[in-house]
């Protein structure tokens, strides 16, 4: 019969799908999405500045010979906030930090910076999150080890925490030799 | 002691759920009338027995019980009584409780009323319906026990999460678990014709007001869970294309297909086994919404309690209910008779197109859910968003929605081009009198362009079928079908001009200034703040002007809940008739400047008001078969007693 072959189709796919939905559940879920850039070049860009008391941000001040921590944020992101004494704590013990303000605008960003502090020798204005795209990057904070030669290193996803900055600081000592 | 009293409920409820499946299979042997008789009594007491385990649990969320455990981890002695009440469902036992008590309040309602179809017939399906349920009793009792009990017993609850502390979300997920239960209704009827080889346009009638109150809630459900995201959540968004959302409207479209094609086996006797098929296929769309949504196995933004033994439990469920109907139906299809056959050009060569349209958009918005899942599975990681879903989508909807408007003009079985061609004409010109002046003078990109005037000639023809009739004494599905259809006009046109017009600022600004949006002048007249029951709040007040008009007050407010700690932004809607403005206070900037968001969206309450319609014209079509079929059983009734009182 016409009827059966059809349907048996439908029974296939659902078997694939019952089959899928398996293999997934067996696997352990993993909810961050890590980026396919580490361990290569940051990609050609050139932002200009967010705030007028830092200059921008281009892919060639990344690979001027130091590794540096690449911090990407916003004013308008709450836990961006919470990770601001982190990195003055990283700030303190020596890394040098660069920043990018994902569609953020300059007073909303001087104000938030006057308010929890300004940890970054440069800050790139990404109105398109164009540079996060480049990157790899999903969300906001996120911050990247990048080596003296540009290319990524480490990426840490979500906002740095207290127990967060030794292992940062030893990507960066890597980083470095 | 509640709690014990409902998990022994819950207990007993299940052995007769045992008790029904068992009575309704040997009751279908030559020598089962004794078991067959059981299976309705079965049906009814497991009905009320799970409806009071429902109520128990209701009580001991009521009275914030913190020996239970899921009070203790949902609940709060603080919490307003409604959010109490509410929190009973707001979690995954409770409203896994919840969708069996539905289920089996149904079940127990079918077999107190229904006896139109064949008694065997009848028996399958209750014997189906048991099955389903046993599944769920086991799910409930062995892997999520609502009434397990925590020693030693907390001093205070954690609370809800505030998001969900919101009466229009409070009753959001019962509307879905109707509307969920009802197809699983209308499933069983399917896998009881199939197994009695028994479809008929009376199995298709007995089958229409389930799958029509599921799909009133189910409409009604995703419009107010879309209508909550958007004022509660704080993005002016109103559809995601989220997981979570998309379980929620992969169902509702497989049952307006279902709807049609059973209507079309109600007044044809065609499509029989279509019909079938989608009745398998509406209920699983239920069970793989709810398997997405509970194992966690795809990325949402609805963070729900997330367990993988749980996950495994409903998967099994899933392939053994849907794998068995459809295996099912492979056996059977072929054994079941080919009904009515039909022109193209006929009402029902319309719904064919419309149930093939539908289907097609089902299979889109599953295939871009569930794309992450499919690659993920070979080591990449995508995500499928509106890019996707709104071109192709719309590349099915907006054909079918030409259909729709044709479709209903002509006559059942065989019709002709040229009786229908006048009022093709008027529909036609109302659509390009609207897509010409939107092109000239507003300049629409070419998706809103296209939606506006789709708009029109729905809007147009769906009043059409009533031309020449007398209103007065139109039966009531025909005008739910003209209202449910003008409906959809109505929320495409919000849709359309929403995603074409809507005006955003994002601003600082300091006591005193004024904001303009739009037509809009917004003064931020005060910043102040206020205490609720559980949380505290700063609330802005802003002065609204509309073209220069006289100044209306809107108070957003952005709310800090102690019990779970969070902070959620109250946004403050102004309504007009033409559209909506949208404001959101965040929190201060350094220099004493409060965050601002404001958005004016034209015509954007439109979306919803064209969902209630929906709904509402699938009301008037239930009450009116429903009414229909009450007054037949009275007029036998009647006639059995004047029979009887004639032969005595």
């Amino acid at each position: 019969m016409k009827g059966v072959r059809w349907s048996l189709w439908v029974l296939v796919a659902f078997a694939a799908l019952v089959g899928l939905f398996a293999l997934q559940l067996s696997r352990p879920k993993n909810d961050e999405v890590k980026s396919a850039m580490v361990g290569q070049a940051v990609p050609q860009f050139a932002l200009g500045a967010a705030v007028s008391e830092r200059p921008g941000l281009s892919n060639a001040d990344l690979a001027d010979g130091t590794p540096h921590l690449l911090n990407i944020f916003a004013s308008w992101c709450v836990p961006c906030a919470a990770e601001a004494p982190q990195l003055a704590a990283l700030e303190r013990q020596g890394a040098p930090i660069v920043a990018v303000a994902i569609r953020d605008r300059s007073e909303d960003l001087e104000a938030f910076l006057q308010r929890y502090g300004n940890p970054f020798a440069r800050i790139g204005k990404d109105d398109l999150s164009r540079v996060q795209f480049l990157i790899g990057s999903s969300g906001v904070p996120e911050t990247f080890v990048v080596d003296g030669k540009g290319i990524i290193r480490h990426q840490h996803i979500g906002e740095i925490r207290a127990e967060d900055v030794p292992e940062l600081m030893a990507r960066l000592r890597e980083a470095r030799g | 002691m509640i709690a014990e009293f409902g998990l022994a409920s819950l207990w007993l409820a299940a052995s007769l759920a045992a008790l029904q499946l068992i009575a309704a299979w040997f009751g279908q042997r030559a020598d089962g009338e004794v078991l067959a008789r059981l299976v309705r009594p079965a049906a009814v007491i497991q009905a009320m027995l799970c409806g009071l385990a429902f109520l128990m649990l209701l009580w001991v969320f009521a009275r914030t019980d913190l020996s239970v455990l899921l009070v203790a981890e949902n609940s709060h002695s603080d919490k307003p009584m409604i959010f109490k009440i509410a929190g009973a469902w707001g979690n995954h036992e409770g409203s896994m409780l919840l969708w069996v008590a539905i289920m089996a309040l149904a079940g127990g309602l079918i077999a107190l009323i229904e006896h139109r179809l064949p008694e065997k017939t009848m028996l399958a399906t209750l014997g189906a319906q048991a099955f389903v349920g046993l599944g769920f009793y086991a799910f409930l009792l062995f892997a999520s026990n609502p009434f397990a009990r925590i020693s030693p017993a907390p001093a205070e609850g954690n609370g809800l999460n505030p998001l969900l502390q919101d009466i229009g979300l409070a009753m959001h997920p019962p509307t879905l678990y109707m509307g969920y239960v009802g197809l699983s209704i209308a499933f069983s009827f399917a896998v009881g014709a199939l197994l009695t080889r028994n479809v008929t346009p009376e199995f298709a009638r007995v089958m229409r007001p389930w799958i029509l109150g599921a799909w009133i809630f189910l409409t009604l459900g995703i419009t107010a869970g879309s209508y909550w995201a958007y004022y509660e959540l704080g993005w002016g968004g109103w559809w995601f294309w989220d997981p979570v959302e998309n379980a929620s409207l992969m169902p509702w479209l497989a049952a307006t297909a279902l709807l049609h094609s059973a209507s079309v086996l109600a007044s044809r006797d065609a499509l029989r086994t279509w019909t079938i098929m989608l009745g398998v296929i509406a209920f699983s769309m239920s069970m793989i919404g709810t398997f997405l949504v509970r194992s966690g196995i795809l990325t949402s933004v609805h963070a729900f309690a997330v367990d993988p033994t749980r996950g495994t439990f409903i998967l099994a469920l899933l392939a053994i209910n849907i794998g068995g109907a459809l295996a099912l139906f492979v056996v059977r299809a072929g054994t079941i008779a080919e009904g009515e056959r039909f022109a193209p050009l006929s009402r029902e060569g319309a719904l064919v197109i419309n149930n093939v349209a539908l289907s097609a958009v089902l299979g889109v918005v599953l295939l871009g859910t569930l794309y992450p899942l499919v690659t993920e599975a070979f080591g990449v990681r995508v995500s499928v968003g509106p890019p996707y879903f709104n071109p192709v989508s719309a590349a099915f909807v907006f054909p079918m929605l030409l259909v729709l408007a044709v479709g209903p003009l002509l006559r059942w079985r065989r019709d002709r081009l040229a009786r229908i061609r006048p009022a093709v004409i008027a529909i036609a010109a109302a659509g390009l009198a609207v897509l010409l002046a939107m092109w000239l003078i507003a300049g629409l990109a070419l998706f809103p362009l296209l939606g506006v005037s789709l708009a029109a000639v729905v809007a147009v023809a769906a009043f059409l079928p009533l031309r020449g009739r007398s209103l007065a004494r139109l039966p009531l599905p025909v005008w739910g079908m003209a209202i449910a259809h003008f409906g959809v006009a109505v929320a495409l046109f919000g849709m359309s001009v929403d995603s074409a017009f809507t005006v955003e600022k994002l601003t600082a600004a300091n006591v005193g200034d004024t904001v303009a949006v739009g037509p809009w002048r917004v003064r931020l007249a005060a910043v102040e703040p206020v205490a609720g029951p559980n949380w505290t709040a700063l609330q802005a007040r802003l002065d609204a002007s509309y073209k220069g008009g006289a100044g209306q007050l809107l108070a957003p407010q952005s709310r800090t809940f102690w019990a779970p700690p969070q902070t959620t932004s109250e946004s403050a809607l102004l309504t007009r008739w033409n559209g909506q403005l949208y404001t959101v206070v965040g929190g201060a900037t350094a220099d004493g400047r409060w965050q601002l968001r404001l958005w004016w969206k034209p015509f954007v309450t439109f979306i919803w008001f064209g969902g209630v319609l929906i709904g509402l014209g699938g009301l008037l079509a239930l009450v009116g078969r429903v009414s229909v079929d009450v007054r037949r059983r009275v007029a036998t009734r009647k006639i059995a007693a004047r029979r009887a009182e004639a032969a005595r």
